[in-house]
């Protein structure tokens, strides 16, 4: 190291001595590359390039990458070479004389041509592969992605399951500033979700991308693309994942302040464990069903219902009910938590637009709904003990 | 103002007012030009030390420093201080500074609307960052400003929206001014393409922001009537359409990357064929080289939202307009290198400065062509690798040639040399740390990390330490240049200089006395060719 930063001292010298200065430089700047180079493969575990995913075109997309990547290295190695080659043997210390030229139409035509022509090299396969991620018809299945402050919605269109995806617990318990949790400690820290979306593999699966709020973009690496969710807007995206496995992704546009923690996480299995797991879906969707015309205790809607509000509620209106001013307002004694029932409950099932209070009828159960307003009406020194009945929220809902 | 008023303006002083009536007052381009610099220097101190506050954050995985909230506001305040308060202010400090020396005018043409151009600006930004203060904090959606999301914040986005109208007026008028001095002043037998390619960049760049500043005051207005008197411009409840902002926000932006980089392009020009005691080679391909980024600036704004789902034929569109600036940009760096080829170098701290713009901007062009690749930008895309690409292109692109500006003009501004020891150190520690702050970027970005997040992933948690250690470091840096510019300006005359304070520096402003006094050129100067950057021209 001390020899590099004296031959670095030299180097900036105006008027240093020059010889076996070029010999030595041209040692020390190996033993750099090499020590670089060494490093690159020690850190490979930690993920250094793009991943080559496990679709038939994020390969595509990898190779057209590194392609790319290459064309450019090795013109970075003649210019640079060039330029380093110059400022060694034609520098004043060296007692090289300037040349007084000041144009070559030929050298200027040739590159400008050359670089024409590189460029045509890789415009082919881009478009190729351009081409092929835009195919997006012939699908087995659809699946209807929804973008909210701060979760995903899935829906299946065919198969007719739809649930929310969150952040899971453990990375948000570590995520909160000052947590003194470790990071380290919390397995998949941030790229953990409570359910994860379930896809089979080997089957053409076509995604139709929008948002309810503002913008947001769905990303998973190994899938080989990103595609923007816009509200008023829906895209579309396509994969064939080729081989099972758990493969996880974030929010990749910026949708205020928990923009960061609302990861994806794909669990993609076989065509018959897929089947499977559909059958499960139906199951309890059937039984969450009959449990919305039963009558529910307090403590029973009580306690699921501080689970649905410390998922759905808090990264807003916060743990404590206190909010956040201004955007975010307190629910422990405001005027709509502590009111009329039927009013709190056309908030909650319409949200209030121009603000991140969603409209949670379109996406959470009716006992959802009835157990968070139970708990948000008689938590934190609300006083309120009638429970909210799901069939109210059904009533309600129907308007 | 004694027996010389009867052939002098009575508004053309030798000596500047005393006190603070000489800047506030100000109608003389090199006063003016010595604000806005100075006021570019405090603003790149702020706008850094919010990037100190970023890197604080993201120096370890987990929240330790800020609420997330409040990062975006730091995200959206650094790059919007760093934009239009640090490195555009700079240049247009230089071009008040230099081109009626370059051009031999006696001062720019409109010198009163110059004073407001710059006194606009302390006001604009005093309001912005005053929102950081307020109840609802400070603009918190990206500096991009994207519909819905920069709608939901609170009312201090009204006074965010009106720091932009002014600062778009400061621009608009700083432009028109450029462009009326080097129309009308030249001097005699200075002809265009006699004139130095920092006055051409500067032209052309000038034009660049007449014609985009507009649209971005359009765009800005549409979301204020949005957010306030209840249109649906980019509200798609209302039938408007979010991603219509995004076209005209780019339509504006793409133009305002180049409004950020063509001067750069003519202060390297300047300074590698003084240091290379060589003429700049290709002197009319730069000139149109420059004119075509400009011109093609305007048909690639889309390849900033790949991703909001184009037709596969605007994908492609853009995709393809976008390689072809490689091409005009590749032309000015073979030029460069050319210019040093078979050269006399000698690497003073402005060559330093100039030789890394040129190496490190180039990196930065490459990750440019590679995002520019429509599949693989479906993966890069919004990912930490387009933010070391910005500031490859930016930090040690725009921010580069300012400080080689800086080095290279501050003797014929003070009189004063600064100590090539110290410009040395500031330029090697800059350029190690520089490279600790951003290279490692690339391969997060790559790795799957999303920008504008305050936490990330523990996978992550290695590159970011170092981004970080090089931040700090780099930012910590800055310190030497700041000393080296204060001690120019206000420490004591140590030594004489000559006008020509290079060896082989060529143009008009080295053949007036160092320092510059306050008027140079009342008369137009004769025009020797061999005083000329470009004398010869001929072909």
């Amino acid at each position: 190291m001390d020899n590099v930063l004296k031959d670095l001292r030299r180097l900036m010298q105006v008027n240093g001595q020059a010889h076996g200065l070029s010999a030595r430089w041209r040692k020390a700047g190996l033993t750099a590359c090499l020590g670089l180079l060494a490093a690159g493969t020690a850190q490979a575990e930690y993920g250094l390039n793009m991943p080559r995913g496990v679709t038939p075109f994020s390969s595509n997309v990898y190779d057209l990458h590194m392609t790319i990547l290459w064309i450019c290295v090795a013109i970075g190695v003649l210019v640079f070479g060039a330029m380093f080659y110059s400022m060694f043997k034609h520098r004043k210390s060296v007692g090289h004389e300037p040349a007084q030229f000041s144009h070559s139409t030929k050298a200027e035509v040739i590159w400008t041509i050359i670089p024409i022509v590189i460029l045509v090299v890789m415009a082919v396969p881009a478009t190729k592969v351009l081409i092929q991620m835009e195919q997006t018809g012939d699908t087995d299945m659809t699946v209807k992605i929804t973008g909210y402050q701060w979760k995903w919605k899935y829906d299946y269109i065919e198969d007719d399951i739809s649930f929310l995806s969150n952040l899971d617990p453990a990375s948000n318990a570590a995520r909160q500033l000052g947590s003194g949790i470790d990071p380290a400690s919390v397995p998949n820290y941030l790229l953990e979700v409570d359910n994860a979306v379930v896809l089979p593999t080997n089957t053409k699966i076509r995604f139709l991308i929008t948002a309810e709020d503002v913008l947001h973009a769905w990303w998973v690496p190994e899938l080989g693309w990103k595609r923007d969710a816009i509200p008023g807007k829906v895209n579309e995206g396509w994969t064939y994942i080729e081989e099972p496995g758990v493969y996880r992704g974030q929010c990749a546009e910026l949708c205020g302040k928990d923009h960061g923690f609302m990861p994806i996480v794909i669990d993609a299995r076989s065509p018959e464990d897929y089947a499977a797991w559909v059958a499960e879906q139906k199951g309890e969707q059937l039984a969450e069903a009959q449990q919305v015309e039963r009558e529910w205790t307090h403590a029973e809607l009580f306690k699921r219902g501080q689970g649905v509000y410390e998922q759905q509620c808090a990264a807003c209106h916060q743990l404590n009910g206190e909010g956040l001013a201004p955007a975010f307002p307190a629910l422990a004694g405001s005027p709509v938590a502590t009111g009329p029932v039927d009013e709190h409950l056309k908030v909650v099932l319409n949200g209030r637009p121009g603000t991140a209070m969603q409209a949670f009828g379109r996406t959470l159960s009716e006992t959802d709904i009835a157990a968070a307003m139970t708990y948000t009406r008689s938590a934190w020194g609300n006083a309120d003990k009638t429970p909210v009945q799901p069939r109210e929220v059904v009533a309600a809902k129907r308007g | 103002m004694s027996s010389t008023a009867a052939v002098h303006q009575d508004d053309h002083h030798h000596e500047p007012v005393r006190g603070w009536r000489r800047w506030v007052f100000s109608t003389n381009h090199k006063d003016i030009g010595t604000l806005y610099l100075l006021f570019s220097l405090a603003m790149f101190f702020v706008g850094g030390a919010m990037a100190m506050v970023i890197r604080a954050e993201l120096f370890q995985p987990g929240l330790q420093v800020v609420e997330p909230d409040f990062f975006n506001q730091m995200t959206t305040m650094h790059a919007l201080v760093m934009i239009f308060g640090a490195v555009m202010p700079a240049f247009v400090g230089l071009a008040n500074w230099l081109i009626p020396m370059m051009v031999g005018a006696p001062d720019m043409a409109l010198p009163r609307m110059n004073n407001w151009s710059f006194w606009i600006l302390p006001f604009a930004f005093a309001m912005l960052l005053s929102t950081l203060l307020m109840d609802s904090g400070g603009p918190a959606g990206g500096w991009t400003l994207y519909p819905p999301l920069s709608l939901q914040g609170g009312n201090s986005f009204a006074f965010v929206i009106f720091a932009i109208h002014l600062m778009g007026f400061s621009s608009i008028m700083g432009a028109i001014n450029i462009i009326v001095t080097i129309f009308n002043l030249r001097a005699p037998g200075m002809n265009l393409l006699r004139m130095p390619l920092f006055v051409w960049t500067w032209l052309i760049t000038a034009f660049l922001l007449v014609m985009v500043m507009p649209v971005l005051a359009g765009a800005v207005t549409m979301l204020l009537t949005d957010r306030y008197f209840g249109t649906s411009f980019f509200n798609a409840a209302g039938g408007g359409d979010p991603v219509m902002f995004q076209h005209i926000f780019w339509f504006f932006g793409h133009p305002e990357v180049y409004i950020m980089i063509l001067p750069a392009f003519g202060i390297v020009s300047e300074i590698l064929p003084t240091f290379c005691r060589k003429p700049l080679f290709g002197y009319v391909s730069m000139v149109y080289a420059t004119a075509s980024i400009a011109f093609l600036s305007f048909i690639v704004w889309a390849h900033h939202m790949f991703t909001v789902g184009m037709p596969l034929g605007g994908e492609l569109f853009f995709m393809y307009a976008t390689m072809v600036i490689a091409v005009p940009t590749g032309v000015k760096v073979f030029n460069w290198v050319a210019t040093m080829w078979k050269g006399s170098m000698t690497f003073e701290t402005p060559m330093l400065f100039a030789i890394g713009f040129v190496i490190l901007f180039t990196i930065g062009g490459f990750s440019g062509l590679m995002l520019a690749i429509v599949p693989a930008d479906f993966q890069y895309h919004d990912t930490y690798f387009v933010v070391a690409h910005f500031h490859y292109v930016l930090v040690t692109g725009a921010v580069y040639s300012i400080m080689a500006a800086a080095y290279y003009w501050l003797p014929k501004w003070t009189g004063n040399m600064y100590s090539e020891k110290l410009g040395k150190l500031h330029f090697w520690l800059s350029t190690i740390t520089v490279n600790i702050l951003f290279f490692p970027q690339h391969f997060l970005g790559l790795a799957g990390m999303p920008r504008r997040i305050p936490d990330y992933s523990v996978e992550f948690a290695e590159f970011n330490l170092w981004s970080s250690i090089g931040g700090f470091a780099f930012g910590l840096t800055q310190l030497i240049f700041l000393y080296i510019v204060l001690k120019a300006s206000f420490g004591k005359r140590t030594q004489e200089l000559p006008d020509r304070v290079w060896e082989g520096a060529k143009g008009l402003e080295w053949t007036v006395p160092t320092p510059a006094p306050h008027h140079t050129f009342e008369q137009p100067p004769e025009l020797r060719d061999e005083d000329l950057a470009h004398g010869d021209v001929a072909h």
